[in-house]
């Protein structure tokens, strides 16, 4: 049983105060969030007054929900009525959203306790929390690394114990990879899970919200109490999200475990190593391992380096100075959308508005985002035939444990390279989560990544959990 | 209905954008009413607040169906995609409309004369804010102290209405507009008011000699009335003829139509043009209507325009492309006019009546039917003149009904008879010798100072048709 599971139990039954629960983990932030720089915001108060509200509702008999008085964190671009929502960047200063994102309001409904709002990569972008406006989260594991991004923050309030649970969102890999390299578990559900309705959008078309946890069953229960139909995000799946409860102990006798023979080269010989006990493991519990064939997984990379910075260049011009966040005023309108965009974005930012512009610019679209597209189909293609022969597929979630700070930061295109096994899950909207499964370099997590088709989140679960039970 | 100049004909295409009439926009559920204060009918998916989702309205994609099966266009699976352009009324940045993939197709509008138009297609789309810049020069940017900006009608459906370039005189411009307009109004899906901006017309206007290929297109912004559009066509194909007879040559542009000075003046050249970079919209899923769909918004379509003037035309025994008809059915009011005659009145009296006195009245007016079909009946029965019906009639419309013979009873009026006009016309002949005298010498005009006496000796109840014919019959 995971812990949050059971703080909410304890909760829910009187036995444990939420406002005791939630001094805890104020504590834990207090000790030691001035060196890890988890969160843009932490919420002390508000989280005060919300676990009291909670307890209030026990003691009159009620029922607080299934995560009464958990503390999450929520990732800096999620929407919170009234509370600074940065997405890590200058030019959002001083906005505060006049409504809750969809999560949050979940989140609400199921009685947790929100203690503050993470750090991030600048609108999401990046894999190692560096290009966030207001300085790097480090990883409590080690200090002198990355945590992994762009939901680093989220990972590392997790796996500092800020939080018991938290929310991030993935679009390339940014749920997954941090979450393996700061040793905790993170899911990116099925495109279409989870609602977007309030998390401000990079590559709408790839984002989808996701939580971290340090147990698998956390994890479930999370993702259970966000995910579902939302008629406010026209791309949220209608169909009732499927049940996790079951998968957790059903164990993976006969299920298949699909290894990618070609699976792109680039990984270290430590991260290897642990996908390679994870197969033995899973096959000592009953599984069958079966090698399956995805070619075009090798050409998801640079798709999605079309596809997520062409949507984004998109998604960003509504950062214009005119209505909300930071302006710089200039003589002319054109003159102030220049000054302030130039001010208000980061480096990687305006790369990737530069990248995204070009691939969608008259006479470039069919050689670039076309073709981006189609590259995007054959993905899905690939492995809906993939998925004839197996049930979920594994690999690692990020190449390498986590790395020092600096060390990829003057290459973009390494940096780039972090997403390597995570993107084309993105780009065909399946469900993907990372499982620490042991440590690798410098006694550092190497985290499993489990693959599963659309809707697949139960046999992803399952076999989740089952690493999770074999990796101790 | 044919524009030559110099031996060049002209070539037409009309982009019409009309908001519809729906009670919210066309992706979030903020109030679509003009003329409220300034910024009240907002909300973050209008501003493009970060987070904010466009969720489709059910309703729009009706009227755009509407719009759609009103030209004959095929309906298809549509995209929606992004026009992405900046500027500080488009809240996102981006307009989401239809690119590659328009819910309307391949439909044809016909001019009340028969000819017929092509349309490409008439795809939905968001409308932008509004900017008002103070403290300039004719309201224009250039040289503006401030810019205002009321995101009102940001996110308001439109359906842009693409016609073929097969317009070929400023007259079809017209007619071409005037008929659009008088469809979206008869269907519900627009008021197609173009003086408040929910009708909005782009010309595109080339010039070529008859059998040859296409010229170079100017495209025309701000035409506001159906007036402007046959104006500013027509200047703007004399001002593309008259450069290629001096050796010049027209330059893709976009122009502005100036009312005041009656000129069309370059707005931006192609060069200056915008890369919209349109891509599928990421926010939305691709709209497919269902046959079933499709047939119950066919079969709540009210009759078109053509078809109710065709009916009016039958049943008042007038042409169909008369004045009084095409105005009747504008206003709606021909279902009146149907009831007047039903309740038995007389059908070509009950139009004109309708035409002349209703122009105020909504399209059900409150005057019963029964009390206009009493008037027209006692004018074909002679009860009373035609001087006296329009007296009478004029009454019963401030009144919103009306009991005609009551009403003309108080007045005493009654038809006179032959002999009483005749006796009259002896006492005006005798009273205005000179204007008699003229009047038998061939001077139609001397006849008015004849009938003005009449009229005024009989308190303007004397018939003026009756006497013009006496006096006629006398001059032999």
């Amino acid at each position: 049983m995971g812990r949050a599971v059971e703080l909410a139990a304890g909760v829910r039954s009187g036995e444990v105060r939420a406002a005791d629960v939630v001094e805890g983990y104020l504590s834990a932030i207090d000790a030691r969030e001035a060196e890890v720089h988890a969160f843009n915001l932490v919420l002390a108060d508000a989280a005060r007054e919300r676990a009291a509200a909670i307890d209030a509702v026990v003691a009159s008999g009620g029922d607080p929900g299934p995560l009464a008085g958990v503390p999450v964190a929520l990732k800096d671009n999620l929407c919170t009525r009234g509370v600074p929502t940065t997405c890590s960047s200058k030019i959002l200063d001083g906005w505060r959203p006049p409504y809750d994102a969809t999560v949050v309001e979940r989140l609400a409904a199921a009685g947790a306790v929100v203690v503050g709002k993470t750090n991030l990569d600048e609108f999401a972008m990046g894999s190692s929390t560096e290009n966030s406006a207001f300085g790097p989260t480090r990883n409590p594991l080690d200090v002198s690394r990355v945590p992994g991004g762009s939901s680093g923050g989220s990972a590392a309030a997790v796996a500092a114990g800020f939080a018991e649970v938290s929310l991030g969102s993935d679009t390339g890999g940014s749920i997954r990879q941090p979450a393996a390299l700061c040793g905790v578990i993170g899911v990116k559900p099925t495109y279409g899970a989870v609602s977007r309705h309030g998390l401000v959008a990079f590559a709408s078309s790839l984002d989808q919200i996701g939580p971290f946890a340090n147990d698998v069953a956390d994890a479930a229960l999370l993702l259970e109490s966000i995910a579902g139909h939302d008629p406010g995000d026209s791309t949220s799946i209608p169909e009732v999200f499927p049940s996790l409860g079951a998968s957790l102990r059903a164990g993976v006798e006969g299920v298949r475990i699909g290894r990618i023979s070609d699976l792109p080269a680039g990984a270290d010989a430590d991260v290897e190593a642990r996908l390679e006990a994870a197969f033995e493991a899973l096959a000592a519990a009953g599984a069958e391992i079966v090698d399956v064939e995805v070619p075009a997984f090798t050409y998801g990379l640079t798709a999605y380096y079309l596809i997520a910075p062409a949507e984004a260049s998109s998604n960003l011009a509504r950062y214009d100075g005119v209505r909300f966040g930071l302006r710089v005023d200039a003589a002319d309108t054109n003159a102030m959308y220049t000054a302030t965009r130039s001010a208000g974005f980061g480096d990687e930012v305006q790369r990737r508005i530069m990248l995204g512009t070009y691939a969608l610019s008259a006479g470039y679209y069919d050689a670039y985002y076309g073709k981006a597209l189609k590259v995007r189909r054959l993905i899905a293609d690939d492995f809906a035939r993939a998925y004839e022969r197996c049930d979920v597929m594994l690999t690692p979630a990020s190449p390498s444990v986590a790395f020092p700070f600096g060390s990829k930061t003057a290459d973009p295109f390494a940096m780039y390279l972090c997403d390597t096994y995570t993107i084309p899950s993105n780009l065909a909207g399946h469900p993907a989560m990372s499982v620490p499964f042991g440590s690798g370099a410098d006694d550092l997590p190497v985290g499993v990544q489990v693959l599963a088709p659309a809707l697949g989140e139960p046999v992803m679960f399952q076999v989740a959990a089952e690493l999770e039970r074999r990796a101790s | 209905m044919t524009w030559t100049h110099e031996g060049f004909e002209m070539v037409v295409g009309l982009e019409v954008h009309v908001e519809l009439a729906t009670n919210t926009k066309l992706f979030s559920a903020s109030p679509n009413r003009f003329g409220d204060e300034p910024n009240t009918n907002i909300d973050p998916v209008t501003l493009g607040l970060p987070g904010a989702l466009p969720v489709l309205n059910r309703r729009a994609v009706e009227l755009a169906m509407r719009i759609g099966l009103a030209l004959g266009c095929e309906i298809r699976p549509c995209v929606f995609a992004r026009k992405n352009y900046f500027y500080p009324d488009m809240p996102k940045a981006y307009q989401i409309s239809q690119y590659d993939q328009p819910l309307n197709v391949d439909g044809s509008l016909t001019l009340p004369d028969g000819t017929v138009i092509g349309v490409e297609r008439a795809h939905l789309e968001e409308d932008t804010g509004k900017s008002t810049h103070v403290g300039g020069a004719g309201g224009r940017i250039h040289g503006s102290e401030a810019s205002l900006i009321d995101f009102n009608r940001a996110g308001v459906p439109l359906v842009e209405i693409v016609s073929r370039p097969d317009i070929r005189s400023p007259e079809q411009a017209r007619a071409y507009v005037a008929e659009l307009r008088s469809i979206l109004a008869a269907i519900g899906a627009s008021d197609a008011k173009m003086e408040e901006g929910s009708m909005r017309v782009d010309a595109n206007v080339s010039v070529r000699r008859p059998g040859e290929p296409f010229g170079t297109r100017c495209e025309i912004k701000n035409l506001n009335s159906v007036r402007s559009v046959g104006r500013a066509v027509d200047y703007e194909g004399r001002r593309q003829v008259d450069l290629i007879s001096v050796g010049e040559v027209v330059r893709q542009e976009t122009r502005h139509w100036d009312e005041t000075d009656g000129r069309t003046h370059t707005l931006r050249t192609k060069e200056d043009a915008d890369d919209y970079r349109y891509f599928p919209e990421p926010d939305l899923v691709p709209l497919a209507p269902s046959d079933e769909w499709i047939a119950e918004v066919r079969a709540s379509m009210p009759p078109l325009p053509s078809a109710r003037r065709a009916c009016l035309a039958e049943a008042t025994g007038q042409d169909a492309v008369s004045e009084a008809v095409s105005t009747v059915v504008d206003r709606g009011q021909d279902d009146y006019v149907h009831a007047v005659v039903a309740a038995g009145g007389d059908a070509a009296r009950a139009l004109i009546a309708v035409k002349e006195a209703f122009a105020d009245e909504p399209a059900s007016p409150r005057v019963p039917a029964e009390d206009l079909a009493v008037l027209t009946q006692m004018e074909v029965a002679g009860e009373v003149t035609s001087t006296q019906a329009k007296t009478l009639l004029a009454e019963i419309v401030a009144a919103g009904g009306g009991d005609a013979r009551a009403l003309a009873a108080a007045k005493g009026f009654e038809a006179m008879d032959t002999s009483e006009l005749e006796s009259m016309v002896d006492d005006a002949i005798a009273a205005q010798p000179d204007a008699w005298a003229k009047f038998c010498a061939g001077e139609a005009k001397a006849m008015g100072a004849i009938v003005g006496h009449i009229m005024k000796a009989s308190k303007g109840q004397a018939d003026g048709k009756a006497v013009s014919a006496i006096l006629d019959a006398r001059r032999g």
